[in-house]
């Protein structure tokens, strides 16, 4: 067992540079994270032999890993907010052409007004990508995930590029204690991509070639088939993962859901806070739980139909707005996910962060007792609460 | 528009791949056409102008008049047009 210092931007790159990635393209200017400076060192360093590519905008950071991954490499790339914002054409064309390309994604605001801080904007704004998306609580997190991100995007039935999602500043600048691997360990568990098809000179192929109304659907019901294969494949990733590390993985994470009757689910960083408040709380014999989601999409329906079965009431937590929505997308997915059950928990909404507005274990304990009054009373005052924002 | 006879997305290449190099004269675009060009042989002097300005080169040359191959020909017209003998007519197609 190692433990490094590491924030959640450096535990990835570190990820990285274990992972023998071939290529990375990134632009390296605001609003670009630490990971592709820290892995830029890594190759000055001549620490690994990963083709380094500094592009001079987001757009063409992806264009340049479509390319290389269409070669049969193994490629990264790094961005946040206004960089993932301007990529947004090329995430389709990464998922359209199968590219099993790895993102992290330092999640933050969206302008305007102009906010470096962190919330769930820039990703959530692509959610219909076609991207796997993986949201991470911790800087440990960070970094296993990005190494299991690899073998599940290059899994012959997934095939799909993964994004991996850190709180920004709260994960990507926050030091902390990562037990990491071995170098030997980590290329034992990869191994080398073996991609089902690439570009060769000696072996010609077409790649996005114009696709009319008679084809274009086929490849869009594909790529929805292969997102159905995401948990199968990313359970036999994690139980291999476990098997060296020791740290289990999977598409959810509960607490306090076995005997829960109002609980908590969110995304990310806030899953600790909420940990804390719960734990507290359930000294206090208060049945609250907190169910956290590692992924994100594919949206993982059926677990969190069962980690919900007993519960009376649900506070779905969202650090993005979804304007004229009914609710935030990630509380929409939950109510859909619940929809066809006879008998289900009451839900409601708590949009709240954005901007990086700080969330404190006060709040979120307001939270709970709403989410308890509602399992008590059966009725939802507000189906939308805007935690923290001045009236 | 279900396109009978072509493969479904089970049997399709992943990622709209195109894993045979120069195959796109199995692409047929002929299904595109609204208006079929109609060759009057009688009217027809062999210029070949419409055979230089067919943009899907889909105009066959022939001893004495000219052919339109129906399997690339997407109906434009311009064949029609730039006739000077009144030659080549559009004609609905029957669909």
């Amino acid at each position: 067992m190692t433990i490094v210092g590491f924030t959640g931007d450096e535990a990835i790159a570190y990820a990285v540079k274990q992972s023998k990635v071939d290529v990375v393209a990134a632009y390296p200017i605001t609003p670009q994270t630490i990971i592709v400076e820290r892995f830029s060192k890594y190759v000055a360093d001549g620490e690994t032999q990963t083709e380094y590519v500094c592009v001079e905008s987001e757009h063409s950071a992806l264009s340049a890993c479509i390319g290389s991954s269409l070669t049969g490499a193994r490629v990264f790339t790094a961005t946040s907010s206004q960089g993932l914002a301007l990529m947004h054409e090329m995430l389709y064309i990464a998922s359209g052409l199968r590219c099993p390309i790895v993102m992290a994604v330092a999640n933050r605001a969206l302008s305007a007004p102009i906010n470096i801080h962190g919330d769930h904007s820039d990703m959530m704004g692509s959610r219909d990508s076609g991207w796997v998306q993986i949201y991470v609580e911790n800087a440990q997190e960070a970094y296993d995930w990005t190494i299991q991100a690899f073998k599940l995007a290059e899994a012959k039935d997934v095939q799909l590029p993964v994004s991996i999602n850190l709180d920004g500043f709260i994960l990507s600048h926050l030091l902390e204690g990562v037990d990491v691997l071995e170098d030997a360990a980590v290329s034992q568990f990869l191994q080398t991509r073996t991609p089902l098809f690439m570009m060769d000179p000696d072996k010609p192929i077409t790649v996005g070639a114009l696709c009319l109304p008679d084809y274009y659907f086929e490849f869009k019901r594909q790529q929805v088939e292969s997102m159905l294969n995401v948990p199968k494949m990313l359970h036999s990733v994690n139980k291999e993962y476990q098997s060296i590390t020791g740290r289990n993985y999977g598409v959810l994470e509960t607490f306090g859901m076995e005997d829960a009757e109002a609980a908590i689910l969110c995304l990310g960083s806030t899953a600790g806070t909420a940990r804390v408040v719960a734990r507290k709380l359930r000294e206090r014999g208060k049945k609250v739980g907190v169910i956290k989601l590692w992924l994100y999409r594919p949206f993982p329906t059926a677990d969190i139909i069962a980690a919900t079965k007993h519960l009376k009431a649900l506070a779905v937590f969202d650090k993005a707005v979804s304007f004229g929505a009914p609710y935030g997308a990630l509380c929409s997915d939950v109510i859909s996910a619940l929809h066809s059950l006879s008998e289900r928990p009451k839900v409601f909404n708590v949009v709240y962060g954005l901007g990086g507005r700080d969330i404190e274990p006060s709040d979120i304990e307001s939270i709970f007792n709403e989410a308890l009054k509602t399992a008590e009373t059966g009725i939802v005052k507000e189906p939308v609460l805007f935690l923290g924002v001045r009236e | 528009m279900t396109s009978e006879n072509k493969p479904g997305w089970k049997s399709l290449p992943m990622g709209a791949v195109v894993l045979e190099p120069g195959s796109s004269l199995k692409y047929k675009t002929g299904d595109w056409r609204a208006f079929r060009p109609f060759v009057k042989t009688e009217k027809c002097v062999n210029c070949l102008l419409c055979w230089i300005y067919c943009p899907d080169s889909a105009i066959v040359r022939r001893e004495k008049w000219v052919e339109v191959n129906y399997d690339y020909c997407k109906g434009c017209g311009i064949c029609s047009k730039e006739c000077p003998k009144e030659a080549i007519s559009m004609v609905e197609e029957q669909k």
